[in-house]
Formats: C-alpha cells, structure tokens, sequence
C-alpha cells in the first residue's frame, strides 16, 4: 500500500470527491469538489475515473512526503508547486519517485488547488461519497482538514495506468476552463420579488467577496437590495449556487456545503457551467453577475460537458 | 412515491413545509420533459398510501446553561419558566421536514403563547443537542453549528447518526412529543450514549 505523509497541511485541505447527491431528504448537502471541473481534469490527468477522490487545497497549500513512488497531477490555481524544490507543472501529469516532497506555496491567482494521485485519496466512504463535509464533521479524513503528522493511503490504481506517459491538458480546453468573474446566472424562484430598480442595482453592479466566504456560502458586499417581502418567506429547497438576499440586502451564494433549505428569497441561480468557477473567488475578488435564459444554461453546461468528455480534452 | 418509483435523472430532493426542489441532471433530462413526468405523480398524490406515523419521545433537559434563553422567552410572554417548560412539552409536533443541517428537523407548531422572533445576533455556536424554537418552529440542533434560534434545553439522546442504517432519529411525517428530565437523568443519558 502507498502511503503519503502529510508534512504541513495547508490553511484548509480536505479530502474530496463530486460529493454525495440524494441526501437531501436527511438535510445533508453533496459537499464534494468547490471547483468540480479541476477536479475532474486533474483525475483524468492522474489516470483515474473523474471522480476519484483528491486533495482540494484552499489559498496556501501544503507539503507532502510520498513514501512510495506515485503520479499525480496539479489543477485549478498555481499554487507555486515544486518537487525537491524543482517547481513542477500545474494541468499536467507528474511523476514522483519514492522519498520525495511535494510543496506548494501560496495561491497566485484563484482560490483552490488539487491534488489528484493515481489511485486516488482512499478514505472510508460516508454515504456512498470521499467529501469531506466540514460543518458536520462527516466524510473525507477524519470528518476534517488535514493536519500535520496525518498519514493518507492511496488507492489502487485503475489497470493500465502502470506505466508513466506524460499527460496536459489541451490549451484550448484550458482557456475554456477557465474560472471567471462575470458569473452567468438564470432568474431566481423569487425574481419578481425584487423591484426594476433591484435588477439593475443587481445586474449593473460589481459585488466584493467577502473574508466571512467559505464551503458553505460566499458572501458578498456592494449594492444592497430591497426586497418586496422585506427579507424572509416560508423556509423552501435551496439549490447550488442560489444567489440569495438578506435582510441586509446583501446577496449570499449558496455554495457546495450549503444548508439544503433557506428562508431568503433568490433573485438568481449561478448557472451549472459556472459553479465551478464560484470555488477559485477568494476574498476582495470582484464579481458580476450576467442574466442568461435557461435554453442559453443548458446549452453552455452541454458544451462543457463535451469537452470534459472530449478525447481532445487530454493530450498524450 | 418518488422512493417508490424514482425518476431517472433525478439526483436529490429536498422537501419543505409547501414545496419540493427536485435537482436533475442536465444532460439527461429538460425541464418540460421532468415537469410532464411530475404531473403524472401529482394526479395520484392524494391516492399515495402513507407509511403510518410514528411518535418520538426526546427527554429533554430545560433551562440553566442547557437552555440560556428560556428565562428570557418566559419573561417575553409573562410566564414563568416552569410553565414555558409545561408548554413547550405538552404539545405533540409533527416533522414538517428535514433540511438546514444534517438530521435538523423543522417541528411545529408551537403552543400560541411560545412564539417568538428569532435572536437578532445568532449565536456563533449552538451546542449539538440543543432545543430551540424560532417563530411558530421548534427543533434539535443535531450538530453544533452557528444558530438563531432561542434555546430552551438540550437533549442527551443523538439526532443523527451515521454510523447506524437510519442515520437520522426523525423523518418526516413522524409526531414528536419532548419530555422534561432532571440533569442527573441528562448526566446518565449521555454516559450511557457514549
């Protein structure tokens, strides 16, 4: 069995995978993968299944030590990786002999970096699902962030997968992937409850996020809105990426460790295609938010999920 | 009937006190094609058959550090803390549904003379176990977790288990009838859980 030694862990890492849907009925969110796509671009990378479960580290990284030898690949934001102090590439497949530590430093852009091994992270799963689910202390290593001293088993590796061939990522596919920061939403459940002059203070303005962001939600600053209701309605299912409002007028975006039920009323939705991109915003990062129609979210969320898919996507 | 008959494509539900969001995956199914599938089950809703209701006892322990708002609430409606105890506990909650947290079942409704705002500051920690009530709603947190609701005590028994096949100890549709308990039955309650 491989082993990987965890040296310094990081601010915030923890074991995930796409998380746990079907739960909602108990009040259990998915958790899983803030940015989902790097995640299954880095699996793919590492010769895994997509959804095998990794490392999602959060704006300053960790350090490892890997007992046995191992091919890994790096995704979603450059966190500065480097091997025995020879800096490695991110959205590429890496080869690790056996003794060596893997280091990464502080984010340079974006919020979250992974770490996918060949085999992936195993960890006893909770409800059919390796994420980590931080509020209830459920899933991944533990229930928990990493820390120092902690020891992580890596999976068997999938067959023929033995041997190292070097793997990137296609530019292309890379540049499509990329996260944004005019995040493209549909209207929310409750979007005739937010008057003209709402939309436009919505849709016009730029909105901050804040250092209260996490799992959970991210939480927002600028132009605060009115509501008709004047805040509160009848608690209902809330979705990934609800963009809700306050009694402050301020919008919360409901994120992957979300609560599953909420009584603010949503003006917008965070379409599926740019959910991932809500996991690389860190605090002060600066946001809009550009209205689509559904037809326009189906289309986009299809045209990424071909590419994922896409023999194209992976060159070597 | 969705248990019964589950929809291909659907990946999670989350029932509340008048709605149901249902999520599904894009890539298998349209909106128009979900909510022509939808109307073929409300048509027999009212025919569904329902499992028959159980009733949960969960002992409570009332006031002191295990309920720091009971004092308080009591005060609100001019009543004494015991008959806010009296109250809370003579009254038979059904479980609208489960959601917020995981195992956290939304009770109601509360007696008249119990309802109360939530806290304007919520706290930034609520002790797993703890009873609050929020408006006409009552329930356990199962976790601790931040919180607005006023607490009125804590209960030794766990709400969510997920070592054990039902994880969660309310579902919904289940009555729920709290039980005052002295601190030492709290004390032994909790040794033997443990």
């Amino acid at each position: 069995m491989s082993l990987i030694e965890v040296r310094a862990p990081g601010l915030l890492t923890t074991v995930q995978d796409l998380g746990r849907e079907g739960f909602g009925p108990m009040g259990v969110s998915p958790s899983g993968a803030a940015d989902a796509v790097a995640l299954r671009v880095g699996n793919r990378l590492a010769g895994n299944a997509e959804g095998a479960a990794g490392l999602e580290m959060t704006l300053l990284g960790g350090s490892f030590f890997f007992r046995e030898a191992a091919v890994v690949a790096l995704t979603g934001s450059d966190f500065a990786p480097t091997l025995d102090d020879e800096r490695v590439e991110t959205w590429s497949s890496v080869e690790i002999r056996a003794g060596q530590t893997l280091q990464m430093g502080p984010t340079r852009a974006g919020a979250r970096c992974y770490l996918c091994v060949r085999g992936g992270i195993d960890v006893k799963s909770f409800l059919g699902s390796a994420s980590t689910h931080l509020l209830s202390g459920l899933g991944g290593f533990e229930g928990r962030a990493l820390r120092k001293g902690d020891v992580l088993k890596v999976g068997r590796a999938i067959e023929g997968f033995r041997t190292f061939r070097k793997r990137n990522l296609a530019r292309r596919a890379l540049e499509k992937l990329s996260p944004r920061k005019v995040l493209r939403v549909t209207a929310g459940p409750q979007s005739d409850w937010f008057s003209k002059e709402a939309w436009k203070l919505f849709y016009r303005g730029t909105y901050r996020v804040t250092e209260e962001s996490n799992r959970m939600g991210l939480r927002l600053e600028g132009a605060a809105i009115a509501s008709a209701s004047g805040g509160e309605m009848i608690s209902e299912g809330v979705s990934l990426g609800a963009v809700q409002i306050t009694a402050s007028g301020l919008p919360i975006i409901l994120f992957v460790e979300q609560q599953t039920t909420g009584g603010y009323p949503k003006i917008a939705n965070v379409i599926s295609a740019d959910t991932s991109s809500l996991g690389q915003l860190r605090p002060r990062d600066e946001i809009r938010f550009e209205l689509v129609e559904m037809e326009i979210a189906r289309a986009l969320l299809v045209e990424q999920e071909e590419l994922l898919v896409s023999k194209e996507l992976i060159l070597g | 009937m969705t248990d019964l008959e589950p929809i291909a494509g659907v990946r999670n539900l989350h029932p509340a006190y008048c709605s149901l969001l249902i999520k599904f995956d894009a890539m298998l199914l349209r909106h128009e094609q979900l909510e022509e599938i939808l109307r073929g089950y409300i048509d027999r809703m009212e025919k569904a058959a329902l499992p028959e209701p159980r009733l949960v006892e969960i002992p409570v322990c009332y006031g002191g550090e295990f309920g720091p708002d009971l004092e308080e609430v009591a005060e609100l409606h001019r009543i004494t803390s015991a008959q806010a105890i009296e109250l809370h506990a003579s009254t038979h909650y059904l479980v609208y549904f489960l959601g917020f947290a995981p195992g956290f079942a939304y009770l109601g409704e509360l007696p008249e003379a119990l309802v109360t705002p939530r806290l304007t500051m919520p706290r930034r920690g609520v002790p797993a176990g703890s009873v609050g009530i929020a408006g006409s709603q009552t329930g356990v947190y199962p976790i601790s977790t931040p919180g607005g609701w006023r607490l009125l005590g804590r209960t030794p028994v766990a709400m969510f288990r997920p070592e054990r096949a039902e994880m969660s100890l309310l579902s919904i549709g289940d009555r729920v009838r709290f039980v005052p308990i002295s601190r030492e039955r709290f004390a032994k309650a909790k040794l033997e859980n443990a």
